[in-house]
């Protein structure tokens, strides 16, 4: 619990330029860091640090969304606790980042639901639930029928769920793009303020979708429980997000089809819309299973704690969707149908309400640094440390 | 069942020896007497392992041929080693890193700031405690016993041969348990001495000023190298090797902790700008080479000035062109304010620096090279990179002796076995620094700390197994 004393020195520091206590930490372990540089070859941050003689408000910005959080740096660190210089690179870092997606949310307002975001997400799963249970009361008295012809749409027009989704998808990126314009714009003078190049975006691209960082720069993975590697966590990682992003285009494709081709739901199991979504659903489902494994078993000095809830929430939200996704497919025909859709659709509109406000935010920042990152290391280093 | 092999030390040394024994087929115990935590020694604290290769390696560029190494470990040694050990070791360090990566080490290319290194050393990815992390990780999963908080204090031998050890058992509530671990063979690699600041007085004495240098040493490694094991062979009578004042000792921040500084507090601008005494006089050419060549004999060249302290003194100039030390330096706008800072006489401050800048023979800088920038008619000159300290802001950084690792040690050969009167023990075998002085008698050179420790660790390993395998040959010859 921070005293009220330290939020207003926070507060302060926020509107002055000054450090905010996490920064201050970031700046002092980076100055201990960059008399070592032992972890050079584990990832993109001490590569950036090595640039820099010293820490301000963007490095400490840009370097915290630069770091995915792999342990490496821990667990190879001659200065980390019980040592007097207590270096925890991870944690330091973990803590600005999460202070960088309430910072840069839009609108600033609602950034404050990072900081309880457990029971954000509570709350917008409860509402998504709670609107599309009454929903299907008001229209069909009952939860447990099987529909006439008409599949979903008896139950929820498509038009319905069109007006319901689609401003709110919308206004998700809107806002996701709004706070990374802004960091972007604030981090840019900070990393040599050159413009994106195409070889640079492709090599940040690379990296993003690979997960390159995760590789522990040996190619052989990074931590999780101990200081062995594993893959673990980049494969699952993997399921996970390609999974949400094959359902994504099934969603897509399915909006093209009624549209443009005029072919409405339901479709064969080999049309295109399912099969991604099925692929799709099955890994996202793995994925997160996995995630969440790992997360309850990872070690407890990596990141930062009071972002459990934000993690876990983020991935059980993903697991209900998927799953009860999965299940809308397997019992389509059944008198359950309507109930399971009521609440899968429930999960998905929590997903889309609280995307710009929740554990998301990492995979837009974390983009924008690894873009300024390709982009500072083709300029000329200022520094000239040759001789020693 | 006797155990086959006990390893008393937990740092690189004692874990190749350990490693070696146990895929040779032995049951083998490691001790170390630090916890958990803290394990590993000073191998915590490494980055790389010199290495010699006739062409180019993986991380490793150009060649770095063996008579090149030698010729560097008989220059910085200035002759105070041993060709036959010394060309052993080099010759290892061409072939045991296949080895060390099957063991879990990774190599990453020279750090930035050390590309003087690309050609001779091989870094360790993510540095030595990685290093350490994956020995333990290999030696776990091959069935070594591994005891944390466990220190030896001493030994039974039975003429010249290995009976048992005596372990105390640093229990969490503070108690001790005593065991005694019998084995049919025994490897030493419990490292020097350096943290035992009684025995560092002891050794260093009283100077002419009256005081005594080394309480004001700080140790730049692990604090549980008290040379406990060390003291008990030398009193046992095992023969020994080296002068117990030489050391691997390098001119530290002066505000380091006392144990554990490690690298991040060493301070590199030396050959920037200017070094001066607690009497504000200039001491030694600051010039004299490439400073990855000279780190290693300022920590003793501070530790012969009075209060065993110096100032290192950079300008504006400087900033940017050396490893950012860890903490902040004294900064003044002025040169008599930075001596007023620095609590120096300022007026004798002035006149060093007043005439230090003006001998200043100002050629084409270039701190990549050996330049042409140069004192005349200033004692002792500075012979590279002399530029007058003309440009504000100025910083000064305090700095003392540091110690790394003593060099006094036990005397081996190319088995490794320690010696009792210049007789080799048959099952008693010496790794790492309690024997590097053989190979060091003084000086360094970078890396090469892990190469014996490497080659060394090894050696004793498979050394122990065969006689392991000897014993066990003799039983059996025995009972038939």
């Amino acid at each position: 619990m921070q005293t009220l004393e330290a939020l207003t020195r926070d507060a302060r520091a926020l509107a002055l330029g000054e450090l905010t206590a996490p920064e201050a930490e970031v700046a002092r372990q980076m100055q201990i860091c960059n008399g070592c540089r032992y972890c050079e070859g584990f990832c993109a941050v001490f590569p950036a640090m090595t640039r820099r003689l010293e820490f301000g408000k963007a490095d400490i910005h840009y370097m915290a969304n630069l770091c995915h959080n792999c342990g490496a740096c821990l667990h190879a660190c001659q200065y980390a606790p019980p040592h007097d210089f207590a270096i925890n690179v991870p944690k330091a870092m973990a803590q600005v980042r999460g202070q960088t997606y309430a910072d840069y949310a839009w609108p600033p307002a609602l950034g404050s639901l990072y900081q309880r975001n457990g029971l954000t997400l509570s709350v917008a799963l409860a509402f998504g639930l709670a609107l599309f249970l009454a929903l299907a009361m008001l229209r069909q008295g009952t939860l447990w029928s099987t529909p006439v012809a008409g599949g979903f749409y008896a139950v929820f027009p498509h038009n319905l769920m069109v007006s319901l989704f689609a401003p709110i998808f919308l206004f998700a990126v809107l806002a996701l793009a709004m706070g990374v314009m802004r960091f972007w714009r604030d981090v840019t003078p900070a990393t040599s303020g050159a413009e994106l190049t195409s070889p640079a975006a492709a090599e940040a691209a690379h990296a993003a979708l690979k997960l390159k960082y995760l590789d522990g720069g040996h190619g052989e993975g990074c931590h999780n429980e101990d200081d062995a590697w594993t893959h673990a966590r980049r494969r699952y990682h993997h399921l996970t997000f390609y999974g949400f992003m094959l359902c994504f285009s099934a969603t897509s494709v399915a909006t093209l089809y009624h549209y443009v081709l005029g072919w409405p739901a339901p479709y064969d199991l080999t049309t295109l819309p399912k099969l991604l979504g099925v692929i799709g659903g099955v890994s996202l489902t793995v994925g997160t299973a996995g995630l969440w494994r790992l997360n309850l078993r990872r070690h407890p000095d990596h990141g930062d704690a009071a972002q459990k809830p934000m993690d876990r929430g983020f991935i059980a939200l993903l697991f209900l969707v998927s799953v009860t996704g999965l299940l809308l497919w397997l019992l389509g025909q059944t008198a359950a149908m309507p109930l399971m859709l009521a609440v899968h659709l429930g999960a998905v509109m929590a997903l889309f309400l609280t995307l710009p406000y929740g554990k998301s935010a990492h995979g837009i920042f974390r983009t924008a640094a690894l873009l300024r990152f390709a982009i500072e290391k083709r300029q000329p280093n200022r520094l000239g440390l040759g001789g020693e | 069942m006797t155990l086959d092999v006990l390893v008393i030390g937990g740092g690189n040394a004692a874990l190749c020896a350990a490693l070696m024994a146990r895929e040779a087929g032995c049951s083998v115990t490691l001790l170390e007497s630090a916890p958990r935590e803290w394990r590993g020694g000073n191998s915590g604290h490494t980055r790389n392992l010199r290495c010699m290769h006739d062409a180019p390696q993986d991380v490793l560029v150009d060649a770095y041929p063996e008579e090149e190494f030698w010729q560097d470990l008989l220059k910085v040694t200035g002759g105070l080693t041993n060709e036959h050990l010394a060309r052993l070791v080099i010759r290892h360090s061409a072939t045991c890193r296949p080895w060390m990566v099957k063991h879990g080490v990774r190599f990453q290319p020279s750090l930035s700031g050390a590309l003087h290194t690309a050609r001779t050393n091989a870094f360790f990815m993510g540095g030595g405690k990685a290093l350490v992390n994956a020995y333990y990780r290999s030696a776990e999963k091959l069935g070594v016993q591994i005891h944390y908080n466990a220190e030896v204090d001493s030994v039974e031998l039975n003429e010249g041969r290995f009976v048992a050890a005596s372990v105390m058992h640093k229990q969490a509530n503070g108690s001790v348990r005593r065991e005694r671990i019998e084995a049919r063979t025994c490897v030493l690699a419990a490292g020097g001495f350096e943290s035992n600041r009684d025995w560092l007085r002891e050794a260093w004495g009283q100077n002419e000023r009256g005081e005594y240098p080394a309480d004001q040493f700080l140790i730049r490694g692990t604090r549980f190298n008290q040379g406990v094991l060390l003291k008990h062979m030398l009193a046992q009578g095992a023969d020994r090797i080296g002068d117990p004042t030489q050391a691997h000792m390098v001119a530290i921040d002066a505000r380091a902790p006392l144990y554990d500084g490690g690298i991040c507090t060493r301070i590199d601008c030396v050959s920037l700008g200017v070094v001066v005494n607690r009497e504000a006089r200039r001491f030694y050419d600051e010039g004299e080479d490439f400073w990855p060549k000279r780190y290693a004999i300022w920590g003793r060249l501070v530790a012969q000035q009075p209060g065993q302290v110096a100032y290192s003194i950079i300008d504006a100039k400087a900033v940017g062109r050396f490893m950012p030390p860890v903490f902040e330096g004294t900064q003044a706008d002025s040169l008599p304010e930075l001596a007023r800072k620095l609590g120096l006489d300022e007026a004798t401050f002035m006149q060093t620096l007043n005439d230090y800048n003006a001998a200043c023979r100002e050629g084409t800088f270039d701190h990549t090279a050996l330049d042409d920038c140069h004192t005349e008619g200033v004692t002792p000159a500075k012979t590279h990179w002399a530029r007058p300290l003309d440009t504000a802001p100025f910083y000064a950084y305090a700095v003392r002796p540091g110690v790394t690792f003593t060099y006094l040690g036990l005397k081996t050969d190319d088995t490794t076995a320690v010696r009792f009167n210049d007789q080799p023990s048959p099952n008693l075998f010496v790794a790492g620094e309690m024997m590097a002085g053989n190979v060091l008698g003084k000086g360094y050179t970078a890396g090469v700390g892990m190469t014996i420790g490497t080659a060394f660790g090894r050696i004793a390993g498979e050394q122990a197994a065969k006689a392991v395998q000897a014993q066990k040959e003799g039983a059996e010859h025995a009972n038939a």
